[in-house]
């Protein structure tokens, strides 16, 4: 018997695994999706009348670089013309004044912008490419078009320790909002934990300035702050529930219960050009594998908690214990915490720091 | 609680539509999407920035029985933590 599940709020297209940028938290796969494989211009035109007949109401375009399409433009038209909230999640790069005014004419909402650090030589190290120039013209052309913009900033070691200059530079660049996450440790990020993992002296020192600049800012500019995982004593409330609010749809048409799902090599991913949204939102095992509360064992299904934060993380689970239905491993209610705090012992001052390994398609 | 001359004005990105799936007035903004009642919408579609929070209420009870305007300061002030509207004060 399937749970319950309401119509989702939202879909995630990520339109492309292509991106100038280069990463090494990227939340996309490992594995990335080739051109080749791409959806066409009209299986994303069919995948957004799907979603909106299933009730999403918003429509973020990502990838990778959702610039790197062509047809961006005829897509936002068609998210746009079906009564979606249009949001744009781009690194900056390729955002030319001319080509943002098409896409705010053609029904862009909301402008999301990531910051890869405050300074230039930081922003470029960490993106493995010069970009910090192309995000703060960017930002200036979303501020001229009159669109709200969300600067989109990822943390970890190599530059918690500039967390107010982040901040500094967001209101600089006119940001109306500031996603300040954590990393989360999944894909590319897992794979340089050793390098990102930050330490509990970076936190403690950025959690009382991003709580300030919160008090400061309010009114003007909001501060989301996601919290580093490893490091507290419960998980986040991954997703607010599996299949519950929102559905990814990968490059290649796989759909996804978080972006991150892939990684449960356990699940079996259906495709759009297979199914329809609808089938696989209400009707597949993977959309039903997590619902509700029955697939819980304890200490979770026992935990008031579960209300809260829904057992956290399927994938996180899934990476760290092998088994996907286990609770969070980050919680501190889990057997499986050791394995959390071994990570944390060995990783977050590794006395050899690798390399980070650059996202590259095929690289 | 804001004030009954609080002047509310939807916020630059928010949109305001009829959704017919849900077949329920919604409120979209980056951060996610508000379902909305009936008395809610009418709130809302009155945020132009102009009405104050006391107008909205004698607008609304024209509409609706037992609107009370200590409701519509509450519900203006939830929309405000929701970042869907502003308010300018013109009247502290």
């Amino acid at each position: 018997m399937s749970p319950t599940a309401e119509a989702p709020f939202g879909l995630l297209a990520e339109l492309t695994h292509r991106c100038p940028l280069q990463c090494g938290y990227c939340s996309n796969p490992l594995e990335l999706v080739h051109r080749e494989a791409e959806l066409s211009t009209e299986d994303w035109r069919r995948v957004f009348d799907q979603a909106r007949s299933l009730g999403a109401l918003q429509i973020h375009l990502s990838g990778g670089e959702p610039l790197a399409r062509k047809d961006l433009p005829e897509l936002v038209t068609h998210a746009n013309s079906l009564g979606c909230y249009v949001n744009l999640v781009t690194s900056g790069v390729g955002l030319s004044r001319e080509r943002l005014h098409d896409l705010a004419e053609r029904g862009v909402d909301h402008v999301q912008l990531s910051l890869q650090d405050a300074t230039r030589e930081g922003n470029d190290r960490i993106a493995g490419i010069k970009a910090f120039d192309r995000k703060i013209e960017a930002a200036a052309y979303v501020r001229e078009e009159g669109l709200p913009l969300t600067v989109n900033t990822v943390l970890h070691r190599q530059n918690l320790d500039n967390i107010a200059g982040v901040i500094a530079m967001a209101e600089e660049m006119g940001a109306e909002r500031l996603e300040l996450a954590n990393t989360q440790y999944y894909g590319w990020a897992l794979r340089n934990r050793a390098v990102l993992l930050p330490t509990k002296e970076q936190l403690a020192h950025a959690d009382p300035i991003v709580h300030a600049a919160q008090e400061r800012l309010r009114g003007r500019m909001e501060i989301v702050y996601v919290i580093a995982d490893y490091h507290e004593a419960h998980p986040k409330p991954c997703m607010y529930g599996w299949g519950a609010r929102q559905l990814t749809v990968a490059p290649n048409g796989d759909v996804l219960p978080c972006p991150a799902a892939t990684v449960i090599t356990s699940l079996k991913i259906e495709n759009v050009r297979d199914s329809s949204l609808h089938d696989i939102w209400y009707h597949s095992e993977s959309f039903n594998a997590f619902r509700g509360f029955e697939w819980m064992r304890d200490p979770c299904r026992s935990c008031p908690r579960k209300e809260i934060d829904f057992g956290g993380c399927r994938c996180q689970a899934f990476q760290l214990t092998g088994d996907a239905a286990n609770t969070d491993p980050v919680c501190s209610l889990s057997p499986n915490r050791s394995k959390v705090d071994l990570i944390l012992e060995t990783e977050m001052t590794p006395e050899v720091v690798p390399a980070m390994a650059m996202r590259r398609i095929g690289g | 609680m804001s004030s009954l001359q609080a002047v509310p004005r939807i916020r630059r990105g928010v949109k305001c539509t009829f959704d017919q799936i849900r077949g329920s007035h919604v409120v979209l903004f980056p951060e996610g999407v508000l379902v909305l009642n009936e008395t809610a919408a009418s709130v809302v579609n009155l945020c132009d920035g102009k009405t104050t929070v006391g107008d909205i209420a004698l607008r609304l009870a024209e509409e609706f029985d037992g609107v009370e305007p200590a409701d519509v300061a509450e519900l203006v002030e939830r929309l405000v933590a929701r970042r869907v509207v502003d308010i300018d004060v013109t009247d502290g």
